[in-house]
């Protein structure tokens, strides 16, 4: 992140009346949900930085996090903006905690299986194939629908992140179908993978009264309205790669967000933020 | 210079008469004259062609041989509070560049005794189409292959497409012209660029990806 840091704890604070809290708030918290979204998976994807299976998907996974992290900056920044001077995006980013984090549990999973609480395993570039695939076809939806939300501001940045998914769309997807219709163990691995992510997308799905608010006032897009496009283009996507769609998982619904994550995003969060929280007035 | 003299994502409307070039390396649209009432005190102020010219002349800090001018990132240029206010564009949200392409407008400006304020303007996009045929021939003699144009709209139909290599235009190589070319990685040195192989002279070269 670009400024300096601030070691005060961030809360929203409250505004002159309570119609006013209600629509700053809610637009508050819709913009850290976009944000932490891709700031927590441009962070989990940088873990292959120098250590990618190939050179060109080390170039591929240090690149599109750079395209992540940059739309979570421009995203941190207009928040910060809205909530005042004391606020900046390093604030935003290094100084919350996991509760504070709106983002979906399914991107700040390990790069590996299910494991034990404390295990564990190397990293498996089926499961970042295959998470990046699911987040991006339902971020292309997402941002273009975004660019026409009621916010200018987030409705640039979305007209922005639209250009940039689709090229995270097209690398993940093609790794699928690669993948998925590769070897025996390739394909394996990947139908693995997709068995373990794809329960964690119901997520998506889960109608909070944040997202009904902002979508009514215009400012957020109608997840509903999305799912069933989404399911076809993953069911087309999965058929190519000749993957079998996993039965549905019902009783799995993770509330990252709304706050509540795994164990994996604190151990995420504490190697991102512990620089900035060691030196909380740097300035680079 | 930090951070905190860049203003961060105003909208458009903000910026008095700063209607918005089509393309890059069109004439920065900006106020024809800046009022003699909003000029620098001292007669010899510089006109805004003046300012524009040396702004013009700053590299982009990763493709060195085209200015920031050239490829659209520099919007527009104007007098106001009693400095220079340049607006840019950032390309790819994550690129790297733009704080320093900051720093470089502020380092230029400030050497010529000029003060100003770089201001980041989000919309409308920034976008490859707005890099001209002669910005696109720099490219080239430089070894990079020049964007294709984009798709008319931004739709969710055509990403939706299988990726098919043979359905998308050739990329001719910028040192031979061979157009028989195959992509070794969608991903290259920047975010910006692709990594392409020319099957006809065996070199590799950058492609700048379509934006």
């Amino acid at each position: 992140m670009g400024a300096a840091a601030r070691p005060e704890p961030t809360a929203v604070p409250a505004a002159d009346t309570p119609s006013a809290t209600l629509d700053r708030a809610t637009r508050i918290a819709y913009l850290l949900h976009l944000a932490d979204n891709a700031l927590v998976l441009g962070q989990r994807n940088a873990e292959w930085c120098g250590h990618g299976p190939v050179l060109e998907e080390d170039l591929a996974m240090a690149n599109i996090s750079l395209d992540l992290i940059g739309q979570a900056r421009l995203l941190y920044q207009h928040a910060a903006s809205e909530l005042g001077p004391d606020y900046s995006e390093d604030r935003l980013a290094y100084f919350r905690g996991p509760d504070e984090f709106r983002n979906y549990t399914l991107l700040e999973l390990p790069h590996t299986g299910p494991l034990a609480p404390g295990a564990r395993a190397d990293r498996d570039y089926a499961v970042t194939v295959v998470r990046n695939y699911l987040y991006s076809e339902l971020m292309l939806r997402v941002w273009h629908g975004l660019q026409h939300a009621s916010d200018t501001q987030l409705a640039a940045i979305a007209a922005r992140s639209l250009k940039e998914v689709r090229y995270h769309l097209r690398h993940s997807r093609d790794w699928l179908l690669r993948l998925g219709d590769g070897t025996p163990e390739s394909h394996r691995r990947v139908q693995t993978a997709l068995n373990h992510l794809l329960p964690y997308t119901n997520e998506f799905w889960l109608h909070t009264a944040l997202e009904q608010a902002a979508s009514a006032s215009g400012l957020g897009v109608d997840m509903a309205s999305l799912q069933a496009d989404w399911a076809v283009a993953v069911d087309a996507s999965l058929a190519s790669a000749s993957l079998q769609r996993p039965a549905a998982v019902a009783n799995r619904l993770p509330l990252g967000k709304q706050g509540q994550h795994s164990e994996h995003l604190s151990y995420l969060l504490a190697e991102m933020q512990s620089l900035a929280r060691a030196h909380p007035q740097a300035t680079w | 210079m930090s951070d905190a003299d860049v203003t961060k994502g105003v909208a458009a409307e903000k910026w008095p008469g700063s209607a918005l070039p089509a393309l890059g390396g069109a004439p920065i649209s900006a106020p024809d004259a800046v009022p003699s009432a909003l000029r620098p005190a001292d007669g010899s102020a510089p006109s805004l062609a003046q300012v524009e010219a040396l702004l013009a002349q700053i590299p982009d800090p990763e493709i060195p041989v085209v200015s920031i001018r050239d490829l659209g990132i520099l919007r527009a240029v104007f007098w106001q509070d009693a400095c220079w206010q340049v607006v840019i564009t950032p390309t790819y949200s994550g690129c790297p560049a733009m704080g320093q392409i900051a720093d470089d407008i502020a380092a230029t400006l400030g050497a010529a005794g000029l003060p100003c304020r770089v201001l980041t303007q989000l919309a409308p996009a920034w976008t490859t189409d707005w890099i001209n045929e002669a910005t696109r021939q720099k490219l080239r003699d430089y070894g990079i292959a020049p964007p294709h144009t984009t798709l008319p709209a931004p739709s969710l139909q055509p990403v939706r497409l299988v990726p098919r290599r043979d359905a998308s235009p050739a990329v001719a190589c910028p040192r031979c012209g061979s157009e028989r070319t195959t992509e070794t990685s969608h991903f290259s040195s920047t975010a910006c660029k692709a990594l392409y192989k020319c099957l006809s002279c065996l070199e590799a070269f950058d492609y700048f990806k379509p934006y």
